[in-house]
């Protein structure tokens, strides 16, 4: 079953097309990654997923359901959440307070019985703590919850900022290059908690990446992307060996 | 010896802290007491310090929506002025009314209504929350520079308006003989109210979803923050709060007229916030009483000065607001932060503040 779906979606900026005529179909419980050259428009594709960018033409489907047209915050309340390509954490606060406002989304009590703590929204709020903190147990954070979230290294900043995706109760992930900055051994590790959280949290996980042998390795379906154009599909082993991926990455040999 | 001083610098104990705000509570209450049955301090002391918790009230208010939320918005005198009108235009005994509304008389209808002050003071609140709501839909769609250019024009705005609305605000001769308050108390329980409402909405999911758009507004969209919701619910708790702060305002002077809300008093409370720090009540509330008192204290400038017969040109009215942006440009310099930042006073702060001093000195020996 297709969770997430992008029909013939087009997104031009002026005359610049950014995506052209994209199908793209992720399937419940899958790892599917969306790789390409710089500037194909990768980031695009999520910014129009996530409510940023309205679509030029074409629609996207959560679960059967049209989001196009919907703003962000509505499109996250639905289920799908995202982590940025360049770490955006809410960096001043701690750790545990990132991820309490990734509760908020789902609050029932108002402002005004929340700030004169009404029994109901005391509970409310200390059953948001206790799920918080039982996610960052899950996660290995916990011990870093009063932590300001700025202080923590790069990469328990990008666990945070999966975890705090994760707080939102999404059941699909956008990955916006996880692994960027990342040494070998902090992308294995990564490649490894990806997975975990997979099944633990029975996520659907639409990343973009540009380390291989993590998209290699973890992806159950991989499209690619050159100059807003989809120019493959497939597997990780199919997309290898296909000319016209192999000529986007390196370049074609001029005839003499 | 090193040792013992980091020892000193673990947190105090609940119980020392609980001890020492019970203590400064005594003292607080007190003094304001004593301040109040006229046993110390003269009528203008009391009016200085009455007039610093006035300008506390509104100063944590914006500092909620622009230390808090984020959103540069300058329109608090705006909403003050709201504040005020409402307390003047339905506080001052009917009888009075024909002697002020002269020129023009009062629309028959408002000369007919007369509203105790907390009444008028609540309504007061409630229209300038109203009025942000409104003004709030279409401007807080704006960003940083943009919105404070926004906002500043709503206030200019709600004070021409209040100036040619004759029948209601009696125009540019304002309305005065609005009644005195009896006590200190008034000014000084609003302002413990306001403040402990402000904090416990910072400290509830609402107050961080306002962090949460401070810090980064795309992230927290991406969260699912409704950013426009919460914006003008921001906004318009500010409002609420500057427009008790005008009614206070008013009946601490007595009198208001337009002219007394322009853009020089929205500037006086960002001054103030932007010294107590952004994002900090505490701060804020020091800084809005050292502000006010400070502008009291610089007042000797103001005055001529003879030495040894030579009159120093330079000692004239006026000179005090001299001295006084040069200790602003100082303070800003070299305390970017403001006096606190975005912390908040504390038993654990005055403590790591005053050991450090001691063990430098200990240091310089």
């Amino acid at each position: 079953m297709s969770v997430l779906k992008l029909e013939s979606v087009t997104m031009q900026f002026g005359g610049v097309t950014d995506n052209n005529n994209l199908n793209i179909d992720v399937e419940n419980g899958k790892i599917v990654a969306l790789i390409g050259p710089n500037g194909a428009g990768k980031t695009t594709t999520f910014n129009v997923v996530t409510g940023v960018y309205q679509p030029t033409k074409g629609n996207v489907y959560y679960n059967g359901e049209k989001i196009n047209g919907l703003l962000p915050d509505k499109i996250t309340k639905k289920g799908i959440a995202r982590i940025f390509q360049n770490i955006r954490l809410f960096s001043k606060l701690t750790v545990l307070e990132n991820i309490l406002i990734a509760n908020h989304l789902h609050i029932k009590s108002d402002f005004l019985s929340s700030t004169v703590r009404m029994p109901w929204a005391r509970n409310e709020e200390k059953a948001m703590r206790e799920k918080s903190e039982m996610l960052l147990n899950k996660l290995g954070l916990l011990h870093l919850k009063n932590e300001t979230s700025s202080s923590l290294p790069y990469g328990e900043q990008r666990k945070l900022e999966i975890a705090r995706a994760l707080a939102t109760d999404a059941k699909l992930l956008l990955l916006d290059e996880p692994a960027a900055g990342m040494n070998p051994s902090e992308t294995e590790q990564l490649a490894n908690f990806i997975h975990s959280i997979r099944d633990e949290f029975n996520l659907t996980i639409f990343m973009i990446e540009h380390h291989m042998d993590l998209v290699m390795k973890i992806s159950d379906k991989i499209y690619v992307l050159d100059f807003g154009q989809l120019i493959a599909e497939g597997t990780a082993d199919e997309v290898k060996n296909n000319p016209k991926v192999i000529e986007a990455y390196l370049g074609v040999e001029e005839d003499a | 010896m090193m040792k013992n001083i980091n020892m000193n610098e673990n947190k105090m104990s609940k119980k020392t802290k609980l001890i020492l705000n019970i203590i400064s509570l005594i003292v607080f209450a007190l003094l304001i007491t004593l301040l109040d049955k006229r046993v110390i301090g003269d009528s203008y002391v009391r009016r200085v310090l009455n007039t610093s918790a006035v300008y506390a009230i509104v100063a944590v208010s914006m500092n909620l929506i622009n230390g808090f939320t984020g959103l540069f918005s300058l329109g608090q005198a705006g909403f003050m002025a709201l504040g005020a009108y409402v307390v003047a235009i339905f506080t001052v005994p009917v009888g009075l009314r024909p002697s002020i509304f002269y020129v023009i008389k009062q629309n028959p209808v408002l000369a007919q209504i007369e509203l105790p002050f907390f009444v008028a003071l609540i309504l007061g609140g409630l229209l300038a929350a109203f009025v942000a709501i409104l003004i709030g839909i279409p401007v807080l769609r704006l960003k940083s520079d943009y919105l404070a250019i926004a906002t500043l024009g709503f206030s200019e705005i709600i004070r021409i308006v209040i100036t040619n609305i004759q029948p209601i605000t009696n125009g540019a001769l304002g309305i005065n003989r609005i009644p005195e308050m009896p006590t200190m108390w008034i000014f000084f329980g609003i302002l413990i109210l306001s403040v402990i409402f402000i904090k416990l909405l910072i400290a509830s999911s609402y107050g961080r979803a306002f962090k949460a758009i401070r810090e980064d507004d795309i992230a927290a969209e991406a969260m699912g923050i409704n950013l426009f919701k919460h914006k003008v619910l921001s906004f318009a708790i500010g409002a609420f709060f500057a427009g008790i702060g005008g009614g206070l305002y008013a009946s601490l002077l007595g009198s208001v007229v337009p002219n007394s809300f322009n853009i020089p008093m929205t500037y006086n409370f960002l001054l103030i916030i932007v010294l107590g720090g952004m994002g900090s009540v505490s701060g804020t509330i020091i800084s809005s009483f050292v502000v006010t008192s400070g502008l009291e204290v610089l007042r000797f400038f103001d005055d001529k000065l003879t030495i040894g017969g030579v009159v120093i040109p330079i000692f004239r009215p006026g000179f005090r607001m001299v001295i006084f942006s040069a200790l602003l440009m100082i303070l800003v310099l070299f305390f970017r932060n403001g006096l606190l930042g975005q912390k908040e006073l504390s038993w654990d702060l005055i403590r790591k503040k005053f050991l450090r001093k001691k063990s430098d000195k200990r240091g310089a020996e």
